[in-house]
């Protein structure tokens, strides 16, 4: 067991708690920066995914985990991005410059979609997302003079101002350095007085309101943000794949990024990664699995599927925390160990409360 | 005449809609709850009637009322099974636990070797049936959908007019809480509105197969069935059969007269614009709580 002395304001505000927390992040980045010399190419384009995965699942976790509201056509944001990213870098604009237009077109997208997100709330927000996801696919895929239509569209390499980054390991390391700004970025807002709205605006609505927090423009905000980092995993999602097509930006795909930040874990940052961790490595688990399995099961197309789902529904079930409230519980247990009470993270039961009244 | 005709269309895909909207907002008025599995109880809804036809050789009307009546049953037991322990969890836990329903049932009926995968036609007695009207050309399967969900309709209404167990719904839709102090047994009434669900379900799958076929993948006609009940607001019996009519006609319309394409977001459009314009849908109650 710690106990953490606080003798300085500053303390409350540090981004590392305490010298534990310094050391195993420390070691994390240390072995995110050998990667490519420690992984064969197979493992690092995998761990490049993850990375891309976790930047969309920041953007998806402060929309749907801290602030409280769901978007179920989030992958629409990620087309936005990986479009814009593919077209202006295909006429000749520079990385980042592109990246940055992808991000703000997102974030653009975004505020409008959030628009009926102020006057309606709950399921209907949702079903106005899946609508727009809907939408914006059918968009990418009629809009052929800019888009290629289903035939999809070729990305060139990024290109960072002459400096032509044609190597995976380089790749690695562009999508390892916009991770890193974005965790941190996230960290940093959600520290400050927005990132603090957010919150209590996910808990309850009125009571924000009542601490004179506007509704409107921090739901506006939160949705903006969100998509531009959607947009902006986006613009990398395209870049890795070299070739993108409306498909991949279907409602499946809003599912699994949907799928990433519950099994992650809602409300907490490591989820997002521990998401992408599992959405990248369980197609993986699965094939390996195949072999064991017999052949009518471990051949059947719908095994990917039913997995998914067996696995989400445990999820709610059992761990509504998701990987990190696991997480959380085995280091509870450890860190009071003889002492753990096993209801300790007990929900309360209760009925429904009504979301209709206002 | 063309214009009826297309009408006409519109009104039987409609009613598809308007009985999956069924199914959402039955269990949204109950528990307040949003099933993304509404699709897919269709789609097994649809095999099951396909087993009962063809695998047990039941004769038409056996095979449509068991049918029913296993879905009921599997609704109830799924109710039981894995909605009834998170009673009382944040919306959305629901919602993705649903979800994952849909994805454990397609994947599961995709699964069976050699009919999973396949395209398999219902036989049903009407099939190929053509009425001809003056000009017009009337299908005797958009007749039947037609007809069947009126009488659905009505057999509902009566239900949540007249008998008991639908005036104690209509309270546990209000507060649940306090229908639960007024003796109404709220779980128990949770798990028959599931099963009135998975059978209305049931009903849109065997009225639908014989237009589209069965297959493991026509439960995502499901998504297009929120739509119809957001239009119709999603609280009301009657919204969601008029909204699906919406949005049958509005797409059969706009395959018609308007570019191709349109036809496929045209209910996504309608429900955007429902969203912006009446948020609360062309029946929904409008609530508000003082604090």
């Amino acid at each position: 067991m710690r106990f953490i002395f606080k003798t300085d304001y500053g303390q409350d505000v540090k981004l590392a708690k305490h010298g534990g927390q310094v050391f195993w992040y420390g070691l994390l980045m240390v072995l995110l920066l050998a990667a490519p010399w420690l992984f064969a190419e197979y493992w690092l384009a995998q761990l490049t995914f993850v990375l891309i995965y976790s930047i969309v699942g920041l953007g998806l976790m402060l929309l749907a985990g801290f602030t409280g509201l769901f978007s179920i056509g989030h992958a629409a944001f990620l087309g936005v991005g990986a479009y814009t990213q593919a077209v202006f870098v295909n006429m000749g604009v520079p990385f980042p410059i592109a990246l940055l237009l992808a991000g703000t077109l997102s974030a653009a997208v975004g505020v409008i979609v959030g628009l009926p997100a102020l006057r309606v709330k709950g399921i209907y927000l949702g079903i106005a997302t899946l609508s727009f996801g809907f939408i914006v696919v059918e968009v990418l895929a009629r809009w052929e003079s800019v888009t290629g239509g289903n035939s999809g569209i070729h990305v060139k390499k990024p290109d960072l101002f002459g400096l032509k980054v044609d190597s995976a390991e380089g790749f690695y390391f562009l999508c390892l350095v916009i991770a890193v700004l974005a965790t941190l970025g996230i960290l940093n807002l959600l520290r400050s007085p927005t990132g603090r709205a957010f919150v209590a605006i996910r808990d309850s609505e009125i009571s924000a309101q009542s601490m004179g927090i506007h509704l409107a423009r921090y739901k506006t905000l939160s949705f903006s943000i969100s998509a531009a980092l959607a947009g902006i995993g986006g613009a990398l999602y395209a870049h890795k794949l070299t070739f993108i097509s409306p498909d991949q930006f279907d409602i499946l795909q809003s599912i699994d990024l949907l799928l990433m930040v519950v099994i992650g874990g809602l409300g907490s940052v490591h989820g997002a990664f521990l998401g992408a961790i599992f959405l990248i490595s369980m197609p993986q688990l699965i094939s390996l699995t195949k072999d064991y399995l017999p052949a009518a099961v471990g051949q059947a197309p719908g095994l990917q599927g039913l997995v998914y789902g067996a696995v989400l529904i445990a999820f709610v079930l059992f761990e509504p925390l998701g990987l990190y409230g696991r997480w959380l519980k085995v280091r509870t247990y450890l860190q009071l160990f003889p002492f753990y009470r096993r209801g300790l993270f007990k929900r309360q039961k209760s009925f429904t409360k009504s979301d209709r009244l206002k | 005449m063309q214009f009826i005709q297309l009408v006409i269309g519109g009104i039987s895909q409609g009613c598809i809609y308007g009985l999956i909207a069924l199914g959402f907002v039955l269990i949204y008025k109950a528990t307040e709850t949003v099933s993304f599995a509404q699709g897919e109880l269709m789609m097994l809804g649809a095999f099951c009637g396909l087993a009962a036809m063809t695998f047990l050789g039941f004769p038409f009307w056996l095979a449509i009322l068991s049918t029913i009546a296993a879905m009921a049953v599997f609704g109830v037991l799924l109710e039981r099974i894995v909605i009834r322990p998170i009673l009382g969890q944040p919306q959305f836990s629901i919602v993705m636990l649903t979800i994952g329903i849909g994805y454990v049932a397609r994947g599961l009926i995709t699964m069976i070797p050699g009919i999973g995968t396949e395209t398999h036609a219902l036989p049903v007695p009407y099939k190929d049936m053509v009425f001809n009207a003056g000009e017009l050309v009337l299908n005797a399967e958009q007749l039947v959908i037609i007809g069947a969900t009126a009488t659905l309709c009505l057999l509902l209404f009566a239900v949540f007019r007249y008998s008991k167990i639908g005036i104690a719904m209509q309270a546990s839709s209000q507060n649940q809480l306090a229908a639960y102090y007024m003796g109404i047994p709220v779980k128990r009434l949770n798990g028959v509105v599931w099963g009135l669900a998975a059978a209305v379900a049931a009903v849109a799958g065997l009225l639908l197969s014989p237009i589209t076929f069965v297959h493991a993948n026509m439960g995502f006609i499901g998504l297009k069935a929120f739509p119809a009940a957001v239009v119709g607001g999603f609280g009301s019996l009657p919204g969601a059969i008029v909204g699906g009519l919406v949005i049958g006609i509005v797409e059969s319309l706009s395959g018609f007269y308007l570019p191709e394409g349109i036809k496929d977001v045209a209910a996504y459009v309608v429900v955007l614009v429902m969203l912006m314009v009446k948020p609360n849908g062309l029946f929904g109650e409008r609530l508000r709580k003082k604090v």
